[in-house]
């Protein structure tokens, strides 16, 4: 044991702390979803979509913000604005124009419904950005590195991935937490998503709480897409990686407490970048084994609380 | 939700009877129209022939469905299909014995699968569906020494039961194949969906619990339905192998399940003909989409399904059932 950790020390180290980062932008996605699922009761394929379309116009809007001149500081902030610029169009467009229509159909329609908007989404990403990876890293060069000490040794790691994208995660944890349990728009989000009905019978306006959580929701895909651009090139296909990951994610979660999707995202974060400096074939699977673990243990996800039969 | 709902009455429920004595009718005469197409275009013969093994494979969509369950991963059972017909055709080397092991071999995955899978229901079902199939289309593309990863495997012109044929003769007898099994699988579809196991199916969808309160093992009656519908998916896989002759991982990826549930709402989920409906317009759009508008293939067939969702509610099959119902008013 002790000779393995001598030979492969350094390599879990790295995995840690792609884990933690990872792990980061898991979160930002999964809770988005999950949020919007839980107010909606809509599984939202397009979700991916919003993720992608986010991590494209970061890019573009910091190479634009960078040929008018603007210093590189202002390209952290660009990634910010970009989120919420992609999450306030296209969320209420979406919910207004096409979800409102069809809250009232069958679970199987409304999620085809989203999955035809993933489809079309798809290529308005690539007809508007074309098909060559497009990189734009000057968020990440400018934070630097630090050399973080493990065991005897030390990994020189970027503070982008190691302070921005988990403090951002835990931000939005705590933020959103507070949020839901302690303000009254969070409160009354919380009251759509147990009980739609008596919630309306109390005098809430539903569809005002469904357009708000789905933009938020938009907004936190667009936020993950937007931080993940810096760390790599931006290639189609990215949002099919990222729906069905968060899929598994929300799933595993169970639905409703977002610190589960927090733990969910953490455990799935770690287990893939461990698989990817070890047994780099599993990588992709791990997320589903984690996943079918623990629905065979508890069937309604770890925080998920049980449904009561109808009769 | 502690509050239920009973499902909304169905305003289809007329068109949809009258449909059902029209069915055999409307099956000839589709069957017929497949095949003056295939003999004046050759190039349609192709196109079909992968619309029938679609169209086969969603009938076991189809068939979930009445039980209101949504598999967002039932490519595994295709994808599974194809490569058995890809990895055993040069010792098997027979297109009749292969179709038969790959329907054997898919439903004995569906069995285990199956086994764990219906013990959950709505979300969690179409996700654990996801799940296997991304695993089993992770394993495709990453066990590069045995499936060759992402450039796949080619297969080869084969005998079918044992007499040797040329491309032209192959490939006629392949879409007769499909054709022929379409219309067996149809007819037992709909002979199971109106017997007793069919309705406890639909029971399913509305009260679970008051079924198992009759004595109804709901689950065994759910696992039934999810093998039949992995042995329909395994022989759609098989043929679809047969008929492009190259398989690849992208057979399993997630988007490919979304195709089927997809093809499933588009021909409308109402009689088993709709599959086929539905398969062939998608087939056929895609084609078109993807010859005039290369780079927006996606978007159109997005667009169709969107619109055929928000203005003709019960896909291609119920547009058809308006307009025969609408006559005989």
């Amino acid at each position: 044991m002790a000779e393995w950790f001598q030979d492969n020390g350094l390599l879990l180290g790295l995995a840690l702390l792609d884990g933690l980062s990872s792990a980061g932008l898991i979160f930002l996605v999964a809770v988005g979803l999950n949020l919007v699922f839980g107010v909606l009761r809509i599984v939202n394929v397009a979700h991916g979509s919003l993720y992608a379309i986010g991590a494209y116009s970061a890019a573009s809007i910091g190479i634009f913000a960078g040929s008018l001149g603007l210093p590189d500081w202002a390209s952290i902030p660009a990634l910010f604005l970009s989120a919420a610029l992609v999450g306030a169009v296209l969320g209420p467009l979406i919910e207004r124009f096409l979800l409102r229509r069809i809250y009232a159909q069958e679970e199987v329609v409304q999620l085809l419904v989203t999955f035809a908007l993933f489809m079309i989404l798809e290529d308005v990403q690539k007809l508007v950005w074309g098909v060559q990876p497009i990189e734009n890293r000057v968020a990440m060069q400018l934070l630097g590195n630090t050399d973080v000490p493990f065991g005897a040794d030390f990994i020189p790691y970027t503070n982008y991935q190691l302070f921005l994208l988990p403090g951002v995660a835990i931000v939005t944890l705590v933020g959103l937490a507070w949020f839901l349990r302690r303000t009254l728009t969070g409160r009354v989000i919380v009251a759509v998503t147990t009980d739609r009905e008596a919630a309306s019978a109390m005098g809430i306006d539903a569809a005002k709480i469904y357009l708000l959580t789905f933009t938020f929701g938009a907004m936190l895909a667009a936020l993950g897409g937007a931080l993940s651009s810096p760390t790599a090139a931006l290639v189609p296909g990215i949002g099919a990686q990222t729906i069905v990951l968060s899929f598994a994610v929300v799933a595993t979660a169970g639905l409703g407490r977002i610190e589960g999707a927090a733990l969910t995202s953490l455990m799935m974060g770690l287990g893939r970048s461990i698989a990817v400096y070890f047994e780099p074939e599993l990588e992709v699977v791990v997320p589903y084994i984690i996943m079918v673990l623990v629905l065979l243990v508890r069937p309604q996800g770890l925080f998920g609380v049980a449904e009561t039969r109808r009769v | 939700m502690s509050t239920t709902q009973d499902p909304p009455r169905d305003p289809m429920a007329r068109p949809a009877r009258l449909m059902k004595r029209y069915e055999p009718i409307l099956a000839i005469l589709l069957a017929a129209a497949m095949i003056t197409a295939a003999i004046l275009a050759p190039w349609l013969r192709f196109v079909l022939t992968i619309a029938l093994a679609k169209g086969i494979a969603v009938l076991g969509i189809l068939l979930l469905l009445r039980a209101g369950q949504v598999s967002f991963g039932h490519a595994i059972y295709i994808a599974f299909g194809a490569y058995v017909v890809a990895f055993l055709a040069p010792t098997v080397n027979d297109a009749a014995l292969l179709l038969a092991l790959a329907a054997v071999g898919a439903g004995l995955l569906g069995l285990v699968i199956g086994a764990f899978v219906t013990r959950y229901r709505q979300i969690f079902f179409g996700m654990l569906n996801l799940a296997m199939s991304m695993v089993f289309y992770s394993l495709l593309e990453k066990l590069y020494a045995i499936t060759k990863g992402s450039d796949g495997i080619r297969v080869e012109i084969m005998p079918i039961a044992g007499q040797a044929l040329d491309r032209v003769a192959y490939e006629w007898v392949i879409f007769g194949i499909a054709l022929g099994i379409a219309l067996v699988v149809a007819i037992l579809l709909r002979l199971y969906l109106s017997s007793p196991m069919g309705e406890a199916l639909a029971g399913i969808k509305t009260r679970e619990t008051r079924l198992e309160f009759m004595g109804v093992p709901a689950r065994g009656v759910l696992l039934s339905a999810y093998v039949m519908s992995a042995v329909v998916g395994g022989i759609g896989g098989a043929l679809i192998a047969l008929t492009s002759r190259h398989v690849t991982p992208q057979l399993a990826y997630w988007t490919s399940s979304g195709e089927l549930v997809f093809i499933a709402i588009l021909g409308g989920a109402g009689g088993v003909l709709g599959p086929f409906l539905g398969a062939a317009t998608y087939e056929l759009v895609r084609i078109y989409a993807a010859a005039s508008f290369a780079d927006a293939w996606q978007m159109i067939l997005g667009a169709v399904l969107l619109l055929v969702i928000l203005f003709a509610p019960g896909g291609l099959w119920g547009m058809a059932a308006r307009a025969i119902g609408g006559r005989g008013r």
